[in-house]
């Protein structure tokens, strides 16, 4: 619904993709891993090879999960915004179907966390 | 013959009504511009109960004997080094969360009734924001004098209005205040004076004050004391201007229990950060987050909400979701702040074996099953010279603007609650139905939302580092972190002339 308001209301989002001097906003989480309380946002290059994200960026801050060493990269199932996801590394995360606010989630099966209580 | 006497009422409308008048120079709707545009039908201003019945002689008069006193204690406490009584310094901590986080938005309650104080229409009402809006001055005021004692020996409190600006965490109480000084003034009046200060106010100053009182903190109780008695003048205000809006017109009873749905959850939400000051800030709790939600919400809301059901007013919306949420809330908060310890300005800890102890008997249903295995990890990671900080900052929900760290307890307690909401081909997260709904009737408003997460990947907070950030928000190095070690605790020692638990805490982990 409109909002009610005195005057005409501007549209304005604070948060559009042009305001991230070419970086777009990508959610990050790996699911039942609450020791990381919550997803995390980062600012990417669109252009950002999947391969990237695998690789550099996952490890860099989830690396200090004590299971996260144990983690088989074959079976990591994916989920891009709810819905089951087969990523090409090669691609860029625009190529792959990763926006802007997109959320990227990881799930281990198997893992359900520390003494599977899902941290 | 004298004159006969008027009673209170009489008098106090002697004082009040004959102060409006009907403008003639300009018409009633421009010098009012405000209080039609929300649908607010209001036939008869002169219905209007006034809840205080205080005029302004006597109100100064109380005021000043409540303030002689507070500030004789004020003065005792410091000459007395009071703060050695405190039982722990970790206490300190949650006063630094209400200096910075609560006082402005006494403050802003302080300029926003005002506003209404000249903006409603009706006299009564517009006399009773004046009153609150003082009151609301004068809570500003003393509680930054009391705490001002403790900005001398503490990190952390020396700058709160600039951190309410800026901090990420602060913009959760800041937004939500907000959000309600951007409504209208029927908006504004129904979520802070019904649903902050009726509704839930007892979540805030009941564990605020005993926990002081549990903890040594005899400065704090006796500003809580003297902010009491206003604190049920607002209350009565709060439910006064309820029923004064459903009686005056049928149209309004919707729009009310909008009001009252969308703002109680953003309090509440609020409120999380007064679970976790509970249940894990306070050295001796006097009461779990659990227990005062069961008291303060569910039985004394149950009974409210019975009364007003006779206006057709319901209890608000997804109240079973903060209900269930109260087994969970504090646990996923200061997890939260322990994750993101070296970017808030004061400091967390990770429990003991006696307090975890305390929070397992708590929490039967679910500490043990849910967060004794992730802190114990923590203390493990601790011990081993690799104390847990999160290398990246939080997606946060777009209406509350807390991290998105709120599980679907209902459901799955290890899945978190997320909601995604398409406005203009852009995707917005939020982290319920609760904050989901309120996004989802007023778009336009909540996509301006300043995010602080986005605001720092925007450039507009000081530099893209964490340290850039943290200069910006006028942190100083020792403000926050890990509270083992920290100058607080080192200077806490040397007072008290001991090498204190903490490794003894440390033996015990490991021996259980």
């Amino acid at each position: 619904m409109a909002i009610n308001a005195l005057k005409d209301y501007v549209d304005n989002d604070r948060d559009a993709v042009e305001n991230f001097h070419g970086n777009q906003v990508v959610y990050i989480d790996w699911d039942k891993h609450r020791l990381f309380s919550g997803a995390l946002a980062f600012p990417l290059p669109p252009s950002m090879p999947f391969a990237a994200l695998v690789d550099e960026l996952i490890p860099s801050v989830w690396g200090s999960h004590p299971l996260f060493k144990a983690i088989d990269w074959g079976d990591v199932e994916w989920i891009l915004d709810d819905a089951p996801f087969s990523p090409d590394r090669a691609a860029s995360l625009v190529e792959n179907g990763i926006g802007h606010k997109s959320l990227l989630r990881f799930v281990t099966p198997g893992d359900n966390g520390i003494a599977g209580s899902g941290s | 013959m004298a004159a006969k006497r008027l009673n209170m009422r009489k008098r106090y409308e002697a004082l009040t009504r004959g102060m409006g008048w009907e403008t003639t120079h300009q018409p009633m709707d421009k010098v009012f511009p405000y209080d039609t545009y929300e649908g607010i039908k209001i036939k008869d201003w002169d219905k209007w109960e006034d809840p205080f019945r205080l005029a302004v002689d006597s109100y100064w008069k109380y005021q000043a004997e409540k303030d002689k006193k507070l500030y004789a204690i004020m003065d005792s406490f410091a000459q007395n080094n009071g703060q050695l009584n405190l039982s722990d310094a970790r206490y300190i901590n949650a006063m630094k969360l209400f200096i910075q986080g609560v006082t402005p938005l006494e403050y802003g309650a302080h300029r926003h009734y005002a506003h209404l104080g000249r903006h409603f229409r009706g006299e009564g009402a517009r006399v009773a924001c004046q009153m609150q809006s003082i009151d609301e001055l004068r809570h500003a005021q003393t509680q930054i004098h009391t705490l001002s004692h403790y900005n001398k020996h503490f990190n952390g409190m020396h700058d709160p209005w600039h951190m309410s600006d800026r901090v990420w965490y602060l913009s959760v109480p800041k937004s939500y205040f907000e959000d309600a000084m951007t409504g209208g003034p029927f908006e504004f009046i129904t979520s802070v004076s019904f649903a902050f200060e009726y509704v839930l106010t007892n979540l805030l100053f009941v564990p605020f004050m005993s926990g002081a009182a549990f903890n040594g903190d005899q400065a704090t109780v006796t500003f809580g004391f003297s902010a009491q008695s206003d604190e049920s003048r607002h209350m009565t205000l709060g439910l006064e201007i309820i029923k004064f809006m459903v009686e005056q017109h049928e149209d309004n009873l919707p729009i009310v229990q909008r009001f009252i749905d969308k703002h109680f959850w953003r309090a509440y939400r609020v409120l999380g950060l007064v679970a976790m000051m509970q249940d894990y800030m306070l050295p001796n709790s006097p009461m779990s987050w659990k227990a005062a939600w069961d008291i303060y919400f569910t039985e004394n809301c149950s009974a409210l909400f019975d009364d007003l059901g006779r206006y057709g007013l319901r209890m608000p919306k997804y109240h079973e979701v903060a209900t269930a949420e109260a087994e969970h809330l504090s646990h996923q908060v200061w997890a939260t702040f322990y994750n993101y310890g070296h970017a808030a300005a004061f400091h967390t800890w990770m429990p003991d074996v006696k307090k975890m102890d305390w929070l397992s008997e708590k929490y039967p249903n679910t500490f043990d099953e849910y967060y004794r295995p992730r802190f114990e990890t923590f203390r493990e990671m601790e011990a081993a010279g690799e104390r847990h900080y999160i290398n990246g900052l939080p997606q946060l929900c777009q209406v509350c603007q807390i991290p998105m760290v709120f599980t679907d307890v209902l459901n799955d307690p290890t899945m978190v609650s997320r909601r995604v909401s398409i406005h203009n081909n852009s995707k917005y997260h939020t982290c319920g139905d609760g904050c989901r709904d309120i996004f989802e009737f007023e778009p336009e408003k909540y996509i301006q939302a300043w995010l602080p997460v986005h605001q720092i990947y925007q450039g507009n907070c000081g530099g893209s580092e964490v340290s850039e950030v943290l200069d910006w928000y006028n942190f100083q190095p020792e403000d926050g972190g890990e509270y083992v070690g920290s100058a607080d605790h080192q200077r806490w020692q040397e007072w008290k002339g001991t090498a204190e638990s903490v490794s003894d805490d440390r033996t015990q982990a490991h021996a259980s």
